[in-house]
């Protein structure tokens, strides 16, 4: 049974080896998975768009205290981003059903005016390899993934817009 | 391996099927992608901390995932190698293995599983199968699922097989069903009204022969559940009750007592402002695919923890346990913010979060089921007189200037150790915690944050003092160091520092940290579900990228 374990491995990374080569021109996309909305709605993460316009996908959490530091700040530039980049970010929390209940009430609370989504048992965070949170996505206007970064310290939004600029422009971020 | 049978077979074919034709066609490949995670540490004995000494010195845990997509199929394995287990995590994770691979096909509103998955019923008091980590915890099913929408607003869920036990599954089958109706979406013209109606109810049931000469054991025992969940305007409200039928257990001591849960969460939010209340009852609610399974595995249901989870060092010493044989718990908490140019807001608005969470006993009576067995009943909803756990704290987040930014937090936190730790006849810790977190930037690429706690404690260990200073440099690199002194120990010899020191890169997905230093012995928690992490000394290395 090892022995076809291991050829089985072994055909997998072959397969993902021969496919990288187009995967790198069509470019790594939004996977569709069921999730819910704030309000408890099933969402399926195959609809998220923004028109052909850049998004920012932040995996975060509320007791995970970077994530909130860096929503809170990019929420207070948040419509001058919009203005200038016509960005969309969508923030995706992976809460489970301790924590999922608060947050409705942390983002009221705060004001956020980004759309969230809960991803309650880890399901799109697991589709979209994310280690743990936060883990943020840049997405171009095609719908696939140019940017990644999984971590946030004071300040770090400036970058984040940098690259969102970038995309925006149709450039290749850094 | 036994895992490695039919599913995977199938899976294999299922993989060849779809994924080779398509090559030959040169159309859409599909894509591969994946992660990679691992922690390994060289321990050092210490017996002025009370390090045991590890034969093997040095001690590894890594993860890999695969994942494939093309089009309407997904396919993924996981690897895991523990060479030998880190300590803390269950021994019995021991060598290499994919104990998690799988193949999905969705066809119009039907989605097929086939290997193993994750899933949640509700809240998770039926059924919920997850991984965490960090505490050994992987409870996922090898077997098949089917999820399936007929109309739109009508979701329905089935599923069965077996539980992942370490690199083996355990001996219960489970079978599990769950529906939900969302009014909102199914009436059409009730899409724009404002109140929303979701209602569910599931059914799981687990089959286990009994081999027990002594007892006469139900081989079928069924948990029903039903939840709604309400919106209108600004409030929002949940809730869920599940029923179990008699399951003696290893856990229950083996009684014949049904079991019983519920769960409530109202809350009202606006901009600015939240208010959120949960309340919770469980009655004998461990449900497992082993009967006979003690610890955290093979677990089915799920018992959410109402408490606030903390991540300050010394707020976590003494942390919540959930308390699957009875508990009645609940929980406050208060957001609110203080708007800019106001005397509480100051130049750039204050944060206040006021959090308040408490759990306790049943109010039971003992009674003797038979000659050698103990039982109890139980009033329903009222609470006994034991508190197991509270804690009451406050926390102010505010901009001081463009470039500093603080956070305050106060915590009174009781304990019951006697009841949680097991340690009968010890007093009741009571706990006053203060942090103070604050972040300076000095210009966009470099930034120092410090924390200073204090944990003031009569009882066990007493007294705690933690200091942390952390350097970011360009979002790219940290250095960090923290010390925990326990200068208020009893006995003076052991009044010990544990200084920890740590630095870590991170570019893109990757990031690898190093530490070297002292862990204090300690409850290492997520959410109520805790493991015992022996006292350290010595090297850590973390690496976790994906692609």
């Amino acid at each position: 049974m090892k022995k076809i374990a291991f050829s089985f491995l072994g055909a997998l990374v072959i397969t993902g080896l021969a496919s990288f080569t187009t995967f790198q021109t069509s470019g790594k996309k939004i996977p569709s998975v069921e999730i819910k909305t704030m309000t408890g709605q099933k969402f399926n993460t195959g609809k998220i768009s923004n028109n052909g316009k850049p998004m920012i996908i932040d995996f975060w959490a509320t007791w995970c205290t970077p994530c909130k530091k860096e929503l809170n700040a990019i929420s207070e530039v948040y419509s001058d981003w919009q203005k200038e980049t016509g960005v969309k970010l969508i923030a995706v929390s992976i809460d489970d059903s301790k924590t999922s209940a608060k947050v409705k009430p942390y983002v009221d609370g705060k004001g956020w005016e980004f759309d969230v989504l809960v991803d309650e048992n880890s399901d799109f965070k697991r589709a979209m390899n994310v280690n743990n949170v936060p883990h943020i996505f840049v997405v171009n206007g095609a719908g696939e993934i140019v940017w990644e970064t999984t971590t946030y310290t004071d300040g770090g939004e400036a970058k984040l817009l940098e690259v969102v600029k970038k995309v925006a422009a149709g450039e290749k971020p850094e | 391996m036994i895992l490695v049978r039919n599913p995977f077979l199938i899976f294999l074919g299922l993989l060849t099927l779809t994924g080779l034709p398509s090559f030959s066609q040169n159309a859409d490949p599909g894509q591969i992608h994946g992660t990679f995670e691992s922690y390994g540490q060289y321990y050092n004995p210490d017996s002025t901390i009370g390090a045991p000494p590890v034969p093997e010195k040095f001690l590894f845990n890594g993860y890999s995932n695969l994942n494939y997509i093309r089009g309407n199929f997904k396919a993924g394995l996981r690897f895991e190698s523990y060479h030998n287990v880190l300590q803390g995590i269950d021994p019995r994770y021991k060598g290499n293995g994919i104990p998690f691979r799988f193949a999905t096909y969705t066809v119009d509103n039907l989605e097929v599983t086939v290997g193993n998955f994750y899933e949640q019923f509700g809240s998770g008091l039926a059924l919920r199968l997850f991984e965490e980590r960090g505490l050994g915890i992987d409870n996922c099913m090898d077997g098949v699922r089917a999820r399936f929408e007929p109309f739109r607003g009508i979701y329905l869920k089935g599923l069965i097989g077996k539980q992942r036990l370490f690199f083996n599954t355990g001996p219960g089958i489970i079978r599990g069903f769950d529906g939900e109706i969302n009014f909102n979406e199914l009436i059409p013209s009730w899409t724009e009204k404002k109140l929303q109606i979701i209602l569910g109810g599931s059914f799981v049931s687990k089959f286990q022969p009994d081999a027990n000469p002594n007892l006469i054991l139900p081989q079928n025992v069924g948990l029903s559940a039903g939840r709604f969940q309400l919106g209108y305007g600004d409030f929002q409200a949940m809730g869920e009750y599940a029923y179990k039928i008699n399951d003696p257990s290893y856990d229950n001591n083996y009684i014949y007592n049904h079991g019983e849960a519920i769960l409530l969460q109202l809350s009202y939010s606006k901009k600015g402002m939240a208010f959120l209340l949960g309340g919770k009852y469980i009655d004998n609610f461990s449900y497992k695919s082993d009967r006979d399974m003690a610890g955290n595995f093979l677990t089915i249901n799920f018992n959410p923890a109402l408490v606030k989870p903390h991540t300050y060092g010394l707020m976590t010493f003494w942390p919540y346990a959930s308390q699957n044989p009875g508990e009645i718990a609940g929980q406050a908490e208060f957001l609110y913010k203080f708007k800019k140019e106001t005397l509480l807001g100051g130049k750039y608005g204050t944060d206040l979060n006021i959090n308040y969470s408490r759990s306790q006993s049943l109010d039971t009576t003992g009674r003797q089921a038979n000659e050698n067995l103990i039982a109890y009943d139980v009033e329903f909803l009222s609470p006994g007189d034991n508190i197991f756990f509270q804690d009451l704290n406050i926390e102010i987040s505010k901009k001081l200037s463009p470039k500093f930014k603080g956070t305050l937090m106060l915590s009174y936190q009781q304990y019951d150790i006697a009841q949680i730790q097991g340690k009968a006849g010890q007093p009741d810790l009571h706990s006053y915690i203060a942090v103070l977190d604050l972040t300076y930037r000095f210009s966009e690429h470099f930034n120092i944050r410090t924390e200073a706690q204090h944990l003031y404690l009569e009882q066990d260990e007493r007294s705690w003092a933690m200091g942390l200073i952390e350097l970011n440099f360009n979002e790219k690199f940290y250095i960090a160091a923290l010390d925990q002194y326990n200068y208020g120990h009893y006995n003076p010899a052991k009044r010990l520092h544990y200084v920890t020191t740590s630095m870590g890169y991170v570019k893109n997905t990757t990031r690898i940290t190093v530490g070297y230093g002292k862990q204090r012995a300690g409850i290492f928690c997520v959410g109520g579900i805790c493991r015992f992490v022996p006292a350290s000394n010595g090297f850590t290395l973390a690496v976790s990228t994906s692609f």
